[in-house]
């Protein structure tokens, strides 16, 4: 039971606020000696297992860091290239921790200006006039919940498929996005929300849904 | 803001007269830097047309309103919601025009002047003038392109306060997807 991530589209479709909550996503750490029994390849400017599954890594997961330390992109803190480095067995033994990369930001702003045309979309296939648009979007892992206010802004909860009451979240989301961003004079108006009474009474309120939706299952 | 108790889960309340005389600062010293009853009328719309296009979110987000389907449930919720939320008053509607699409609020006792008199030499002056431009704003949020103005007010001797609506047309560039 778990709300994983919110996101706040303005009316042109800008990601204005985002938020990721809970992340149990699952990072293997094992020691490798010389030389690597898996293949990696580079694959958008990540390093990505290619072939060869074990001990719970598994063909897509990415390489989040070397030795501990943190990778950026395709390169070593130091900015050498990881596929050369992991080639040489001078480097060896080492530890690679490999997982499921998060999400960039320039990559949150592109998938939510392309739910917003998505949303249209949905809306203009509707055989009736003055449809919702989509407002629950399932999958097996996950489900996204929208609500669309009158002026246009889009309020996104991706959220466990076995969580309830959204609908209080999401309208609780919308008070909390007038009381703390646009009453806030130095707010200005469909910009990024960089405030942190907003950031913290935006916790609390999906803390309290997390609550509230496990005590009524 | 003011004399509201309408408002509920929210216990901090602020003294209406706190109120009127902050708003009434503002104006006095908007007279002092401008000299200008018409342009202190300009800023005070200004002011207030910033304030409606945020004010319309806080409305929508604990009004529970639908979209409106003509100017007349249109001019029931501004007067029975938005200012009775707001200023803790209930505008009279009233002077529709036979097109349906202009009407008039009569204010009682607008709180905003509860203690003020108009010097000589400023008739030009809406004191309340920041109402017409939160009016202005937060219905063009909602897609209606409206014109706010006083007609009459009580400060320059008028039986009533008397402001002014007119429908001009609905945005249809920024409606929402789905509500077309």
């Amino acid at each position: 039971m778990a709300i994983y991530s919110v996101y706040i589209i303005n009316k042109a479709g800008g990601l204005i606020y985002q938020y990721d909550h809970f992340t149990n996503r699952p990072e293997v750490e094992k020691t490798f000696s010389f030389p690597l029994e898996l293949v990696l390849k580079v694959f958008d400017e990540k390093v990505v297992v290619a072939f060869g599954e074990r001990d719970g890594i598994k063909v897509g997961h990415t390489v989040l860091a070397i030795n501990g330390k943190l990778v950026e992109g395709r390169y070593l803190q130091d900015g050498r290239d990881i596929i050369e480095f992991l080639a040489s067995q001078e480097n060896f033994p080492l530890d690679i921790k490999f997982g499921r990369p998060k999400l960039t930001t320039n990559e949150k702003i592109m998938l939510a200006s392309m739910f917003h045309s998505l949303f249209a979309i949905g809306s203009q296939l509707s055989p009736d006039l003055r449809s919702s648009g989509i407002e629950v979007l399932e999958t097996d892992t996950f489900k996204l919940h929208c609500h669309q206010t009158m002026t246009g802004v889009k309020f996104i909860v991706i959220a466990d498929p076995k969580q309830a009451h959204i609908d209080v979240l999401l309208k609780k989301l919308y008070e909390v996005y007038t009381d703390f961003a646009l009453k806030n004079p130095f707010y200005s108006l469909d910009m990024p929300i960089r405030c942190d009474l907003f950031d913290s009474n935006l916790q609390s309120a999906i803390e309290q849904a997390e609550k509230l939706g496990i005590s009524n299952v | 803001m003011s004399r509201q108790t309408a408002r509920t889960g929210d216990p901090r309340k602020v003294n209406g007269e706190l109120f009127t005389l902050t708003y009434g600062a503002l104006v006095a010293q908007l007279l002092r830097d401008y000299e200008d009853d018409e342009e202190v009328n300009k800023q005070l719309e200004k002011m207030g047309y910033n304030i409606g296009v945020r004010l319309i979110e806080d409305f929508l987000a604990r009004s529970n309103t639908g979209r409106c389907n003509d100017f007349r449930e249109t001019s029931d919720i501004i007067s029975r919601l938005g200012f009775k939320m707001y200023l803790g008053i209930t505008p009279v509607i009233s002077n529709w025009s036979p097109a349906g699409d202009e009407f008039s609020l009569l204010i009682e006792n607008n709180p905003l002047s509860d203690f003020v008199e108009l010097p000589e030499g400023h008739s030009a002056l809406n004191y309340s003038n920041i109402l017409c431009g939160v009016l202005k704003g937060a219905l063009e949020m909602i897609q209606m392109d409206v014109d706010v103005w006083f007609v009459q007010d009580q400060l320059k001797g008028d039986n009533i306060t008397e402001i002014r609506l007119k429908f001009n047309k609905r945005l249809e560039d920024a409606v929402p997807a789905g509500e077309d």
